[in-house]
This record gives C-alpha cells, structure tokens and sequence, in this order.
C-alpha cells in the first residue's frame, strides 16, 4: 500500500515537473488530431463525432457557468436562459423565420444568397461568425438585466430569481407566436415546432456552406476553434483585475468591499460575460442541431450543465472541461450501459429516461462526499473545507463555522 | 400573532418614520395587485368573484406547501427545494391507495370519507418521514457548509425524487373522483361554491389551526421558535436542535402530503412534475408572505391563487406560470421581506 503510495507520489511528482505549455500543446495538438485518430480507431466514427461537438458546445456553457458559480460563487440556476436566448438569435438572424422583410427578397451579409435553383432565400441571414458575437452582446445584455437589480440578494434568493427567469424564457418563447404578451402580432419563435432549418455554417469568404452532418470534421474545428478561444479568454480573464475581484467577493464579500472592490460591478460583469458564453455557445449548438425548439430549453439542462461544473471542480477551468466531457459522454453512451441494471434488481424501466435523476444524484453525492470536485482549484477545496481546518486542533485561535449556517443580520 | 410567527430578528427593528409617499412605494406591488383587482371587479363582477373563489381554493394548496417552505427556512435558512417533490409524492401515495383498495365515487359515502380520512393520514405520514429523511441524507452533512452547498443538494434530491415519480407513474393519472369536485355545493352572489372547494377548506382550516397552537403553545413548538432565534443558545438552553430541525421537516412533510390529498382531488390529475412548479408556486407564496413567518405563508398562497385564477382569465392559461414567476422575481428584487415578514439585509 505504501509503496503504491509512493510510487503513485514519484509518478505525479514527474508529471508535474512537465512544464504547463507542453500540457497546453498537447492536448490542444490531441483536440486537433482527434478526429483523424477516430478515423483509424473505428470503422464509424460519426456517432462519437457528433458525441463530441456536442461536447463542445457542453464545455463553453459549463465554462461560462463555472464564471458565475466558480469564479464569483453565485448560484445560477437558469442557465438554460441564456442557451435559448442564444439559439434564438441565430433562430432569427439565420433562417426563412422573418419572411417578409425587405419585402420578400431578405436580407444576406456574408451568406449565400440563392439557393442552388436561383432563388433568393427570404428571411435574415447573417454570417454565423457575425452572429455568434451578436449573440454574445445580446444575452450579456440580458445577463446584465437579470443582474442589475437581483444582485443585491443573498445568495439562496438570487439562485431562485434566476431560476424563476430561467422559467420564464423559455415559455415566452413557446408562446410568442404572435407577438408578446398580446402585444404585436410577430411570430417570434414557431411555438413548438420550432425554427428549423438553420443556415449551415460558411465562412465569411466563401458561399459555401458547410456540408454537416455529413462531413463533420470542419463543424468540429470550428467548434473546438470557439472552446479554445473562451479557454484563453477565461484564463486571461481569471488573471485579471476583475477576476480576481470576483474570487475576492467569493470568499467574502464584505472584506471585498473594504479593499475597494464594487461588488455590484463586479458581480453584474460576471453575470453578463458567463451569459455571453452560455449565449455563445447556443448559436453553436442551434446551429449544429440545425434547430430552435424549445423543448431543449428545460430546467434540467441547467442543471445537467450546473452538474458538469460541480463535478469537475468549480472555479477550475481544466475540472470543469472535465466534467463537460465526463458527463456529456455520460449522458450519451453511459446510460445506456446501465440499462441492464434495473433488470437484475427486478425493475423495467429504462435509465434513459431518468437521466436527470442520475444527475441530481451526482449533485447531491458530489456535494456530501466531495464538494471541491474531483479536479478542484486548490484555493476552493480550502474554502469549501474551511469549517474542517478551522476546527482541526493544530489550528487553533479562529472563529469556529457557525457564522455560515446563521449569518449575522444587521439590524 | 407573535405566538403564530417564527420571529426573525430577536430585537425590535428600529422603525424610521415614514412619510405616506415612502409607505405608497414600499407597498406598490399590493396597491397595483388591489387596483387590478378592483378594475376587474368593476368589469365584470360575476366572472371575478367566481375566479377570486377558485383562487382561493387552489391557494390552499400553495398556502400548506408554502407553510414547509417557510417552516424549514426560519429555522434553518434554508430554501429546501425538494419539497416540492414531498408534495407529489402525497398526491401518489393517496392515489394509489385509492386504486389499491378500488375505492370509486359510487361507494356509500361512510366509506368515501374512511378513504379520504386514511388517504390523508397515509399521505401526510409517508410526505413527513420522506422529508425527514431527505434532511438526514442532503442536508444534515452540509449544516457547517457554505450556503450554496446545502442548495445544490436539495436541486439534486429534488430531481431524484422527481424520477422516482417518473418512474412510479411515467404518464399523467387520473384521480378517483372521490368528492363530485364539480357538483355545486351552495350559490352565494351567483357563485357556485363546489364541492372541491369546500373539500379545499375543510381540510386546511383544522390543519392551520393545529399548527399554530402546535408552534405557539406546545414545548416542541417553543423548542423550535427557541432553535430559529438562536441555534446556539437554543442549544445550552438543553434543546436538541437535531431533533427539533427534523421535527420542523416533519411538520413541513405532514402539511405537503395533505396539499397533495387536496391536490389531486381538486385537479383530478396527478403527474410527476407537478411538484415542480407547484414547490415554485408556494415559493413564491411563502416570499410573498414574507419567508419565515406563518400568517405570511397562508396569506400569500391564498394571494398568488387568485392572482393564477385571474391571469387564467385575463391573459391566458399560457402566460400564467410566466406571470407568477414575474412577481416571484419583483418581490424578490423590491420586497424581499414581504408582506408580513421583518426587514432582512437586503431589504
């Protein structure tokens, strides 16, 4: 056991000497070659292609929830919100969904503008690399209005309010078929049906579209192109003045504040830019599924992606790509592997369908067993373990944990 | 009151004096809720009287799951978001011992009432132990945690349970129709009081009225007002806490599983989601009332009940959860201590 131990030791202790840039280069030389190396593993590899691009679009919404919940410890509970806003804009700014506008003929910046008969495409087609950054700005801006005034509350109230909002967007959605709240009368989102089809992604130079899902690898190359950008994006931002600011206000607000730091600023920027990504990243699964429909836009995917980030380790970007591709990978070829198990306790049923279950369960496991995750930021699993050190004997002198469970009121 | 209310604060809040102009906006959200009622009034009498009535009958519902919600969060702070579930998983109890024992509404009405009676009991047992043991298994290890940590265990329970109704009744069921919900009982100003109705109350009014004598007279419901004030003190005063926190879930369980007997003879459906947004509702209801307090947690399902019940009317069905969910978020944001509750920090 010991010498296990010790070799386990030595064996880390050598990978650790391994610099970080070479970790960076290979595994985004892995990311790069990982379709090719699908290719010669396996006779059909589209199934786990398409597994994967999922997968993508998984790892920049749990990123961008990691903003919230990981860097600026606040609970959001309707991700989702921001995923359908997202998939909306590229639901309307990337399909025949408006088809009258510029009386008929439509409106293309960078897209194809006739179909391989000669017609003109009606509606608004905006290049997708146009409209993944429209949609960033838009559901940051949303992002923004959630926060501004919610963010005043306490912790436990403002995860409800966002998963109240997370509610409400999605059946705004399902019932703005004509107009808003009876307000117009502007078919916005096809109820549930949905917006389908989507424009197919085509570089800005170029008319031709891509040509998924039968050729899959350049849809994943923009994809993993997306997760790196947001990876760079997160870790220079987690450096940053603000992203220190936000773990200053995580671990206690009130010294935060002392030390200068505008709590609501900040807060409300980690809201906009985690909105931002969820948003994000819906162009580029609505696009990828080819459709808007909003069925995919439950309380359940917040929670799918909110567990993708427990799981991981919240606060550390590495743990929570983990986590995203764990649980994706999970969520697809996982429970089916399980199938068999109701069948020996003697239950039918299938693991399928309670997939949510499963992942409450890891939710509720992780956070009594292992609440810093499995691959935790260091300065996390110090915090979430604080009680434990403080009361430990060799440390002595410091106030015990009671102030979390009963914080102190001000009159 | 105070005997009826967990207080929050032990000390008298100081109380600024305040000019009307401030009580006007610090009470907006009541005044424009009374002004919409009292135009819709003026519209059209009959219609809203009759929508005022359901509301009131289905708030009975959210005003007994509220009461767990606030329960729970006075004395522990903290949201339990699988109660909810507590809920559904009463509606499923009564119903299947009414299909178990094959009671329909065509039996002699001493044994309806027998099946009613033993459904509640049933249901309101099996909703407090599993409340019980969900504080045991979800909440118990994380007391010393940072508050987010407790919050995520109640989604992920709240979500276990949820499939355990997926699992128990994949599709929506129908209740036995148990009391002729529909059937008029009496008529009063041209609004016909059925038999739901008055099932709804008469179920809840002696539930209410045990609890607060529970809580304010009995030793158990001091030892829990003691442990709300101050846990610590509660604690060298010789009061188990452990025991009297899993005593506030039973109380909440108990209260849930009578919401679901009504619930499911009332509605006539049963589904396993509909904890859900039922626990959103009493939610929203128990900040309405103002969180922690108990006047204000029934106060505030009979409030959001009528405010369904008119936005059913006026807006449509569709919009209605989005409406509710609106006015979560404004309480929330403009008066997080509600109608009855004290000043909080951010309030």
């Amino acid at each position: 056991m010991s010498t296990a131990a010790a070799t386990w030791r030595s064996s880390t202790a050598s990978l650790r000497r391994v610099p970080d840039w070479a970790w960076a280069v290979f595994f985004v030389a892995l990311a790069i070659l990982y379709p090719y190396i699908l290719d010669q593993l396996m006779t059909a590899p589209d199934d786990l292609l398409d597994a994967s691009i999922q997968t993508l679009g998984y790892i920049i919404m749990a990123l961008g929830l990691n903003i919230v919940v990981g860097f600026a410890g606040l609970l959001d509970l309707g991700y989702v919100a921001f995923y359908a806003i997202g998939a909306f804009v590229i639901g309307w700014l990337g399909s025949q969904q408006f088809p009258n506008v510029n009386g008929g003929k439509g409106i293309h910046i960078l897209t194809p503008v006739e179909s391989a008969f000669g017609r003109a495409f009606p509606g608004i087609h905006i290049n997708y690399f146009i409209v993944i950054f429209i949609a960033a700005i838009f559901t940051a801006f949303w992002g923004a209005i959630l926060g501004a005034p919610t963010l005043r509350l306490r912790g436990d109230y403002l995860a409800i309010v966002t998963l109240a909002f997370g509610e409400i967007v999605p059946r705004v959605f399902e019932n703005a078929t004509s107009g808003i709240f009876g307000i117009g009368s502007t078919d916005f989102s096809n109820g549930r049906q949905g917006i389908t089809p989507i424009d197919k992604i085509n570089f800005p130079w170029t008319d031709k579209a891509f040509n998924y899902p039968l050729e899959l690898k350049p849809v994943y190359y923009v994809g993993l192109g997306m997760v790196l950008f947001v990876i760079f994006f997160n870790r220079r931002l987690r450096d940053s003045r603000l992203g220190r600011a936000w773990i200053a206000v995580r671990e206690d607000e009130v010294a935060a504040a002392a030390m200068g730091v505008n709590l609501v600023r900040t807060k409300l920027w980690a809201y906009a830019i985690g909105a931002a990504l969820g948003g994000f990243s819906g162009v580029f699964l609505a696009t990828y599924n080819n459709t808007v429909n909003v069925d995919q836009f439950e309380f359940g995917f917040s929670v799918f992606i909110l567990a993708m980030v427990i799981i991981g380790g919240m606060g550390n970007i590495w743990g929570v790509i983990l986590g995203a591709i764990a649980l994706s990978i999970f969520n697809r070829y996982g429970l089916k592997q399980l199938n068999g198990v109701p069948d020996t306790v003697g239950l039918d049923f299938d693991v399928t369908s309670i997939n949510f279950g499963i992942f409450g369960f890891f939710l509720l496991a992780m956070m009594v067993l292992r609440p810093e995750g499995f691959l935790p930021s260091s300065r996390r699993r110090l915090e979430l373990h604080e009680v434990e050190f403080d009361e430990s004997p060799d440390h002595l002198g410091t106030e015990t944990g009671d102030a979390q469970l009963y914080e102190v009121r001000h009159e | 009151m105070e005997a009826a209310s967990i207080p929050e604060t032990p000390s008298g809040a100081r109380q600024p004096s305040r000019s009307p102009l401030t009580v006007v906006s610090d009470n907006i959200l009541w005044i424009l809720l009374a002004v919409a009622l009292v135009v819709y009034f003026v519209q059209d009498p009959k219609q809203t009287l009759d929508d005022v009535k359901t509301g009131l009958s289905n708030g009975t519902i959210w005003a007994l799951i509220a009461l767990g919600y606030t329960l729970v969060y006075g004395i522990i702070e903290l949201i339990n978001f699988a109660h909810g579930e507590v809920f559904m998983i009463g509606s499923f109890v009564a119903v299947s011992l009414w299909q178990s024992l094959g009671v329909t509404a065509d039996n002699a009405i001493v044994g309806i009432v027998l099946a009613i009676l033993l459904a509640l009991v049933a249901s309101m047992l099996a909703s407090g132990v599993l409340n019980v043991m969900i504080e045991r298994v979800a909440y118990k290890p994380l007391r010393n945690a940072p508050k987010l940590a407790p919050l995520i265990t109640a989604i992920g329970m709240s979500f276990i349970l949820q499939n355990v109704g997926l699992l128990w009744r994949p599709t929506p069921d129908s209740s036995p129709d148990l009391i002729g919900s529909q059937k008029d009982y009496f008529t009063v100003f041209g609004v016909a009081i059925e038999h739901s109705d008055v099932f709804a109350f008469v179920v809840t009014v002696p539930l209410l009225i045990a609890l607060v004598w529970f809580v304010g007279q009995t030793r158990y419901g001091k030892a829990m007002r003691a442990t709300a004030q101050d846990p610590d003190a509660a604690r060298l005063m010789g009061i188990n806490v452990d025991r009297t926190i899993s005593l506030t879930f039973l109380l909440g369980g108990l209260l849930a599983g009578a919401a679901g007997v009504i619930y499911a003879l009332y509605n006539g459906t049963i589904q396993f989601n509909q904890g859900f947004t039922a626990g959103l509702i009493a939610f929203t209801a128990a900040v309405m009332g103002g969180i922690g307090n108990l006047k204000g947690a029934v106060v505030g399902g009979l409030i959001i009940g009528v405010i369904q019940s008119i936005s059913d009317t006026h807006f449509g069905q569709v919009w209605t959860p989005a409406v509710v969910f609106a006015i979560l978020i404004l309480i929330m944001v403009f008066k997080p201590q509600g109608l009855f509750g004290e000043e909080t920090r951010e309030g």
